[in-house]
């Protein structure tokens, strides 16, 4: 290891304003799991549908930020942006079909 | 595709090679991928549970008259309502909102390790990573707590839950709790390898002497897909 102490080695300063932007990331993820909690308890069962769309739109919005911000997708290359959320379309793809079949076999039952 | 155009304008075609056209290294491109393929499995996963419960009856009565019945699929927020040390104390889904909050918070001080690397910062490599591997043990922890009551329920003979019988309703909601969470938990627990792998290799030096800290970013990808995939099983399995 003695030799790895010759390389000079420049650390950066930390950039607050970068640092700042994490935390800020990380809060917003925070308050929309809590308004969440809010919801389950706060929107009774009987507005099922109401209930659903909103946990649905908040993951998204969550999945948005932890993917754009934390993984840096947002920042990175169109190319890549777009080669990784373009297949994504399979995925609503399976959603429809498998719940459109969910709900024939409910019905026939 | 600016660096494609880069490479033409100083005379050389794109395919000469030398050149990232997605402006990302082999690795990260490569990860990438991999997580896309992953996602594909877990979609694959929550969808089908998606299926199972809409063919499935659903309970109509007031919410708190509730009992569990193998007729209908149960409320989550009535199965998961216990927490450690509060024996019969109903917190419904509290536990769960700890996990969520751990495994935040375990992605974010990724994120600064990763930040971290990209500034050539050893020491705040070393303490980020630290804090994530301690996130991802605590979070493993929980799970094996919420695992191990899940089983065993509530004591009686009858009580708890398997792959084929279930206290809690049709076997079916035993069956998904276990795989798409273990599937989850074995994710998590190859994350907490792989973090400690790079974290030793960030004490003993050598990304430092590598130049650079790719290994954290490539990593960091991989566990904030795991926190992304919680955020999933967390909105459908618990909360809907």
């Amino acid at each position: 290891m003695a030799h790895a102490e010759e390389i000079e080695i420049n650390v950066i300063p930390p950039d607050k304003a970068k640092i700042k932007k994490l935390w800020m990331t990380a809060l917003i993820l925070l308050i929309i799991t809590i308004f969440e909690f809010g919801v389950a308890f706060g929107v009774p069962h009987e507005y099922k549908d109401l209930r659903v769309w909103i946990f649905i739109t908040m993951t998204i919005v969550k999945a948005g930020y932890i993917v754009g911000e934390f993984m840096h997708l947002r920042h990175e290359s169109k190319v890549l942006l777009w080669s990784i959320l373009i297949p994504t379309l399979f995925i609503i793809w399976m959603l429809t079909a498998f719940i459109y079949e969910g709900m024939a076999i409910s019905d026939v039952r | 595709m600016s660096s494609t155009s880069a490479a033409t304008a100083s005379g050389r075609s794109a395919w000469d090679g030398g050149v990232s056209p997605m402006g990302a290294s082999y690795g990260k491109l490569m990860m990438w991928f991999f997580l896309l393929s992953d996602a594909f499995t877990f979609s694959a996963l929550l969808i089908t549970y998606g299926l199972v419960r809409s063919s499935h009856g659903v309970y109509t009565g007031l919410v708190e008259n509730f009992t569990f019945s193998p007729t209908y699929w149960p409320i989550p927020e009535k199965v998961f309502e216990a927490i450690p040390f509060f024996h019969g104390l109903e917190a419904p889904l509290v536990f769960v909102g700890i996990m969520t909050f751990i495994l935040i918070m375990s992605s974010v001080t990724m994120v600064l390790a990763v930040e971290a690397g990209h500034r050539m910062d050893r020491a705040a490599v070393e303490k980020w990573m630290l804090w994530t591997i301690v996130g991802g043990a605590a979070f493993l922890g929980c799970q094996a707590w919420e695992w191990s009551h899940f089983i065993h329920g509530n004591g009686l003979p009858d009580g708890g839950a398997n792959l084929v019988h279930n206290q809690y309703g049709p076997p079916d909601f035993a069956d998904f709790f276990f795989f798409i969470t273990g599937f989850h938990g074995f994710h998590v627990f190859s994350g907490v390898c792989f973090n400690f792998l790079i974290y030793y290799n960030t004490v003993t030096g050598v990304y430092q002497r590598r130049g650079h800290y790719e290994m954290i970013e490539k990593v960091g990808l991989y566990w904030h897909f795991v926190d992304l995939v919680w955020v999933f099983v967390f909105t459908f399995f618990y909360l809907v």
